[in-house]
């Protein structure tokens, strides 16, 4: 590959003006900015166990990746320029067509990287697969989860109470999700935490989380589900245990009781609007409803 | 009239109003241009009825440039309305509205823009590259192209009359089902997918018939250009997927129209079933629309390196383990439904497998370029930029490939980047190159040079202004198809987006002045003698544009790049002042099948719609009886006497090199 050396190469990238210097500068600051930004929130600002995970896997696989990725894309640029039809001094091979050497190694090159990022997928689907409950000693928080449209509805079975748009958890305990559907389906994210899954009609799906520290995170619906969709959003608020279980019990001693009658009030088509909590929940009301066996839970949208 | 009134065209929506009014009157003012021009018998005659390979790829090529500026306002209104809406703002197009948009453009944008182009390339091309007179079944080429274009229609009537789906492109039950939107939307979506893919089907039934039966004399597999494999891989996808997909759209008639519950949130219904079922087409859909793209890029950079492909064999292997692997691969479209962790691993390796013959193909570029003398036309531009941005889209998807990186990426702003990296750094570019490349085969003129390097700018940087922003708002937590966004901080992201977009626009228009300006030139870039490129394969021993028997005697193969090979040899005296005989030829004769069948099609899908059930049988009754008299037909073919073949090759000379 003599052709291609780099020293003969140098005389033709140094002739190259400036202003492509000053371009490539101008784009690898907006990117550098843009990475940053980035960097700020959502998925790479993880404050759980599960989304750290998840950020080192995206950081490992990206880098296995553009070890080869880089080098590919510069050698199309210097293939392409050198061997340009004008450069008489690149050897023109008009039969060279195989080389069984070459073959092996662009065979082995995705094979390898292939094997190395398999076996992050196939560790990391067990390990981070979202119904398996995360290793820790502390026991976890039940919460069951109902998408409704266009809110989200969070139950405290153990507690017997609920929050309606407003996801309020310890920090530093395992959160161990129950979810469903009385709708469409949705997507139960929360991007700083970690793993999404799907909230469906008639089904429960399960994720484990946790909130590391106390804070407030942004949590949506990731699965179009219609007009409402947008607003589809709701506060996940991590507090210290103690301010939990305050919240927990002054909880119980305000507001209405969730039950079939509420629920028939709640599956009718309204946008996400204010946070509002119930001192009571009737007993197995997620069950009812995840099993298809409530009448209430088939609301007819209007065009 | 069924559900149908005069409620159904939105009076008091002035944005819908304007854009169809205007709409409505370029089609009046072209209408009337070509009844006041006596135009219609030769379009009749030329156009319509011909069935014709080239020209019904022509015809494919042309809906698709169409749609591609109705998919592309679509994807304008989009990104204007996210550029304003963050905040409190809300923007200028309400939920139910932007919903539409969002639908309207990713099924416009696959269905009726990226599978026409594909198509339409593969239509043109094959036959000619196969050294073959035309497809396998003429006329039945022509009702798929009139059955493509009759969905078109009825996508674009859904803007004035009703309403389209709200649901996205792939319109997931429950959402679509008649719980949820009780609306015709859903329905304009079936049926136009229904009628168009049919057409689809029938084509790749009649492609791969083409390719498997119909090459010329001496041309095995192994001597077959490589465009040709690409296209058999992507045909045996389309028998083999569509059906998948036609029996699920029925399905989901089932439960709208006659209240079945396959997909139903009650009486046992299973949504996830379609999703499973759809993603089975879905995912080889993929295939099918990048493998020809593929295709041309190998063309493009064996041509234009003036060597042959490196790894020829190589590239055919990896081309059919793509095929096969797109089938076992459709899960990775789902890992957040809650699988397990089994299931989701093997998916997730099974589709990151098909990243080694796609980085092998990758490679089969780079050292075709190798040792080349690349003449830096068009096309290679465009194959450049390609290597340079599928790698990657490639990168992110094998990313997303890994189901935990998934599990926070799924839905986001990050996929929709990720797959209009590879869907316009691979399928766009490549039938961008495509069409710069073989439209001197087609019109006998090559395009406007300059201007097709500004078009190339205006995509390839407008590319990575409209997405790579969209990367980062995905990382940022920026989830798809949300109408309206909260946090303010994604705004100016949101804006460089736009700009992105503004200048694929201007790329798009400039095509627009690319044509105009080539054909005004036409006489300057005339290309007398077939091969404008140097090219190595059997289209170019062709005059521009070929006869409509495209060959007068069929080539004589003997290895691959055959007409590369018939150029190096050098030829006798004797052999070329040799008297060539010729004989009389048939050529199957123009067909009005397809154009009835379509009128009929949209008539059926259009009452069905709107359950206007005396039109229905209409329409059926009306599609029946044109097959029935298809079917009766006896003039199939029209006999072109050897002495009009004789005298257009004198004219047309090919230069005494006939292979």
């Amino acid at each position: 590959m003599h052709a291609a050396s780099p020293d003969r190469m140098s005389p033709e990238v140094t002739r190259t003006p400036s202003a492509s210097a000053m371009w490539l500068r101008a784009i690898s600051m907006t990117c550098a900015a843009m990475l940053m930004a980035s960097c700020k929130e959502g998925v790479l600002d993880p404050h759980g166990p599960v989304g750290k995970a998840e950020r080192v896997i995206l950081y490992d696989s990206t880098a296995i990746m553009l070890a080869v990725v880089i080098p590919v894309i510069v050698l199309t640029l210097v293939f392409a320029w050198w061997f340009r039809a004008k450069n008489r001094r690149a050897r023109y091979r008009p039969d060279f067509e195989y080389s069984g050497r070459i073959e092996m190694i662009i065979w082995s090159i995705p094979a390898l990287v292939i094997v190395f990022l398999g076996g992050i997928a196939w560790t990391g689907s067990h390990d981070l697969d979202p119904p398996v409950p995360l290793a820790e000693s502390t026991a976890p928080l039940d919460i069951e989860v109902i998408s409704l449209d266009w809110r989200w509805l969070f139950i405290y079975p153990h507690e017997g109470i609920a929050s309606l748009n407003r996801l309020v958890v310890p920090a530093g305990v395992p959160l161990r999700f129950r979810l469903t559907s009385t709708t469409v389906m949705n997507s139960f994210f929360v991007p700083q935490l970690g793993s999404q899954i799907y909230a469906m009609p008639n089904m429960v799906t399960r994720l484990n989380l946790e909130a590391d520290q106390p804070g407030t995170f942004e949590g949506l619906s990731a699965q179009f589900s219609g007009d409402g969709f947008s607003d589809m959003r709701f506060n996940l608020v991590s507090m210290a245990p103690e301010a939990f279980k305050e919240w927990a019990s002054t909880t119980k001693t305000q507001g209405g009781v969730l039950d079939t009658s509420t629920i028939a009030e709640l599956v009718k088509p309204a946008k996400a609007e204010g946070a509002q909590t119930y001192a009571q929940v009737s007993e197995g009301l997620f069950d009812r409803i995840s099993s298809g066996h409530m009448a209430a839970v088939s609301p007819q949208r209007g065009q | 009239m069924g559900r149908l009134s005069w409620a159904a065209i939105p009076f008091d929506q002035p944005v819908v109003m304007i854009a169809s009014g205007t709409v409505g009157f370029v089609i009046f003012c072209v209408l009337a241009l070509v009844t006041v021009k006596g135009w219609w018998p030769y379009l009749w005659r030329e156009w319509i009825t011909s069935v014709d390979h080239k020209r019904i790829g022509v015809m494919y090529i042309l809906l698709a440039l169409l749609m591609l500026v109705r998919g592309f306002s679509d994807a304008m209104l989009m990104r204007s309305q996210l550029a304003l809406a963050a905040g409190h703002a809300q923007g200028y197009l309400p939920p139910e509205h932007y919903d539409q948009i969002f639908s309207a453009h990713g099924t416009i944008m696959i269905f009726f823009v990226a599978m026409p182009f594909v198509v339409g390339l593969m239509n043109f091309v094959l036959p000619l590259q196969l050294g073959v007179r035309d497809v396998a079944f003429p006329v039945l080429n022509s009702v798929s192209f009139w059955l493509t274009a009759a969905g078109v229609l009825l996508v674009n009537v859904s803007l004035v009359v009703g309403e389209f789906a709200r649901t996205g492109w792939l319109a997931y039950p429950p959402l679509s089902e008649v719980a949820y939107s009780p609306g015709v939307g859903v329905d304009y979506y079936l049926w136009s997918l229904q009628i168009s893919g049919l057409g689809t089907l029938l084509s790749g039934i009649n492609l791969l018939t083409t390719i498997l039966k119909l090459r010329a004399p001496g041309m095995g597999y192994r001597q077959m250009p490589i465009f040709c494999w690409t296209a058999l891989a992507s045909n045996l996808l389309i028998v083999a997927s569509f059906p998948i997909l036609t029996a699920t759209f029925a399905m989901l008639l089932l439960d709208r129209y006659c209240g079945f519950h396959f997909f139903t949130n009650d009486l046992g219904g299973n949504p996830m079933m379609y999703i499973n079922l759809i993603w089975s087409w879905g995912h080889p859909e993929v295939y099918i629309l990048i493998l020809p793209a593929f295709g041309v890029f190998s063309e493009v950079v064996a041509t234009f390196s003036g060597k042959p492909l490196f790894g020829r064999r190589s590239m055919v292997m990896a081309t059919m383990v793509i095929c096969v692997l797109s089938f076992l691969v459709w899960l990775h479209h789902f890992f957040t439904m809650g699988a397990g962790a089994d299931v989701n691993g093997f998916f997730g390796i099974m589709t990151m497998i098909i990243a080694v013959p796609t980085g092998v193909k990758i490679f089969n570029w780079l050292f075709t370029l190798y040792g080349g003398r690349i003449r830096f036309t068009v096309p290679v531009y465009w194959a450049i930029g390609f290597m340079v941005t599928f790698v990657i889209g490639g990168m992110t998807g094998v990313l997303m490939a890994i189901p935990p990186a998934d599990f926070v990426l799924h839905n986001s702003l990050f996929l929709i980047a990720h797959f209009h990296n590879v869907a316009i750094g691979g399928v766009v570019f490549g039938v961008m190159a495509g069409i710069s490349y073989w439209f001197p085969k087609a019109f006998g003129f090559t395009l406007h040079e300059r201007l097709g390097k500004a078009v190339f700018w205006c995509w390839f940087v407008g590319f990575y202004l409209a997405f790579m922003p969209l990367y980062v708002l995905g990382l940022m937590g920026a989830t798809r198809r949300m109408q309206h966004y909260s946090n303010i901080h994604w705004q100016p992201l949101m804006l460089v987006a736009l700009a992105g977009a503004l200048l694929i626009l201007l790329g798009i228009a400039l095509t627009g002045v690319q044509l105009a300006v080539s054909i005004r030139q036409r006489e300057r870039n005339r290309d007398v003698t077939g091969d404008p490129w140097n090219g190595r394969t059997l289209e170019w021993s062709t005059p521009s544009p070929p006869p409509a028997w495209n060959f007068s005697h069929l080539p004589q193969v003997g290895r691959a790049d055959a007409f590369w090979a018939t150029k190096q040899e050098p030829v006798a005296a004797e052999d070329r002042n040799a008297k060539r005989t010729y004989g009389s030829l048939h050529i199957p004769r123009n067909n009005p099948t397809g154009v009835y069948l379509a009128f009929f099609a949209v008539l059926l899908g259009f009452s069905l719609i709107w359950r206007i059930w005396w039109g229905a049988g209409l329409g059926l009754l009306g599609a029946i009886v044109v097959g029935l008299m298809q079917a009766w037909r006896t003039d199939g073919e029209i006999e072109v006497p050897a002495e009009k073949v004789e005298a257009f090759e004198r004219i047309h000379g090919v230069k005494g090199r006939a292979v």
